[in-house]
């Protein structure tokens, strides 16, 4: 859980199995699921954690995220935001 | 949990679609508790509506945008039909949640509802010692919780471990505590008992003193520091403890629906109580009209019906009043102040129950389990009383 540790860029994450994550019409927008409650993620939130299947690593995770978004150098970004996910617990790295 | 609701009512504007649909499926219940929050007479309720009944709610209640699905009651596991409501359940893309005290619940079952997509359980445990446990519920069902909370953890579900405390359990919060932890409970849930229903009736036995209270935060605070993120631990205060209400229900007819037993749609498992107040039924009504055009979801919607201290008050946006059960229970008015708040006019019948807690010994009234007998004999009463009243005696 709460890792100390900064991300690695060969880190695979995966989604915890606390939580589940699906695309939400009514919410119009990516949300993670778990007992009696729901976490809805902001577009660019939603935009990483739909990517993160437990085989990409974070390299990888980043290169597809600048394919999709051409023009930004979202490195840091998706680094912070994994860190983020990490510290709520809402994916851990496959080993 | 962070599943605030957006409603704006009372202007015109459209309120949001419910998120949580509590599907109460069964007041049929193995279990006799002392604390039940289901209605005195439910055994003169209507009959159970059936499975394609049932079908056509999840349906709409998904449409309206419900993403959180409970399987509640009574005991859900006696309706042999869960299996079929869990499959369309996941199919329609719901997060479903069992809400059970673990009876009835094997290895076969279990294993079904795994197929069927459940996505986690919550189990009931009324004490860490066996002995009251079986006194609360009325039953010898302790050794049987252990194992269901160990077929749980080999099924791979994420467990809720909901323990209701009280005067008499509340004491024993470390080792409640402790119990969780070494059946790997994800999240424990330490609810105290909210005064509704079979809770309310027992209530002067149940409320515990605030000193009793201080300590089980006390307790609660170390052992989370201790054990950190590996077990959430949720520790609910009874709201009789504090000087603001509780914002119910985030709203009334914000975010949750109930549809009991019998099919009638409420916004709260307790609103049928409440006078004047016609509740639909989903037999012959939609959802989608039970949640925008019925009297019963729009009455308290909004602050249009608030009176004072509630009405000009600034903090009215943040709690919406409190609950109005609760406010029809303890001042005879839904409309008025949840007298929790210190601004109530009322607000002393509150202090004043938590003060006889204090009084050891001075509680003598005999508690009343949750059982059939009781409620048919709770239902005549109420009967009888109706009977007077509208005979003008």
């Amino acid at each position: 859980m709460a890792t100390e540790l900064p991300v690695r860029l060969d880190d695979v994450p995966r989604l915890s199995h606390r939580f589940r994550l699906q695309f939400e019409q009514a919410q119009a927008a990516w949300v993670l699921l778990y007992p009696e409650g729901m976490v809805k993620l902001s577009p660019s939130a939603g935009e990483i954690m739909k990517r993160i299947d437990g085989e990409a690593n974070v390299d990888a995770l980043i290169r597809d995220l600048e394919a999709a978004f051409p023009g930004g150098d979202l490195r840091q970004d998706v680094l912070d935001f994994i860190k983020v996910a990490h510290e709520h617990g809402w994916v851990d790295n496959k080993r | 949990m962070s599943m605030a609701g957006s409603t704006t009512n009372g202007n015109g504007a459209r309120p949001a679609g419910p998120l949580w649909l509590l599907a109460e499926l069964t007041y049929r219940c193995p279990l006799h508790c002392v604390f039940c929050y289901n209605p005195l007479d439910y055994t003169a309720h209507g009959a159970e509506i059936s499975t394609d009944d049932w079908l056509r709610v999840l349906r709409e209640g998904r449409a309206l945008g419900a993403i959180q699905l409970g399987f509640s009651g009574g005991e859900p596991l006696l309706r042999d039909d869960l299996e079929i409501l869990v499959a369309e359940a996941r199919a329609l893309g719901f997060y479903s949640n069992l809400i059970t005290s673990g009876v009835g619940l094997n290895e076969t079952r279990i294993r079904a509802f795994k197929e069927a997509g459940l996505d986690h359980i919550q189990l009931s445990f009324q004490d860490s010692t066996r002995e009251l446990n079986d006194f609360l519920s009325s039953t010898r069902t302790f050794e049987l919780k252990l194992k269901v909370a160990r077929l749980i953890k080999e099924h791979d579900y994420p467990m809720v471990l909901n323990v209701v405390l009280h005067r008499l359990n509340i004491d024993h919060i470390e080792e409640i505590l402790e119990m969780a932890e070494r059946l790997g409970a994800e999240y424990v849930e330490l609810a105290n008992t909210q005064y509704y229903g079979w809770g309310f009736l027992n209530r002067d036995r149940l409320l515990p003193t605030r000193e009793q209270l201080l300590r089980a935060d006390e307790v609660t605070r170390r052992f989370r520091e201790r054990i950190g993120d590996r077990m959430r631990i949720f520790f609910v205060v009874p709201d009789y403890f504090e000087d603001r209400p509780k914002a119910c229900m985030s709203g009334w007819g914000s975010v949750f629906l109930t549809v009991t037993p019998d099919g009638t749609a409420l916004p709260c498992h307790a609103a049928r109580m409440l006078p004047g107040l016609a509740f639909p039924s989903v037999r012959d009504t939609s959802l989608e009209a039970i949640w925008y055009e019925s009297e019963g979801f729009n009455r308290y919607r909004g602050d249009a019906w608030m009176k004072e201290p509630c009405r000009t008050c600034p903090e009215k946006a943040k709690d919406f009043g409190g609950c109005r059960c609760q406010a029809f229970l303890l001042t005879g008015d839904p409309a008025n102040a949840d007298p929790v708040c210190d601004l109530s006019p009322q607000h002393h019948v509150v202090t004043d129950a938590v003060a006889r807690a204090r009084v050891t010994g001075a509680v003598t009234a005999p508690i009343i389990f949750r059982d059939d007998r009781n409620s048919r004999a709770l239902a005549e009463k109420k009967a009888q009383a109706a009977s007077t009243e509208s005979s003008g005696v």
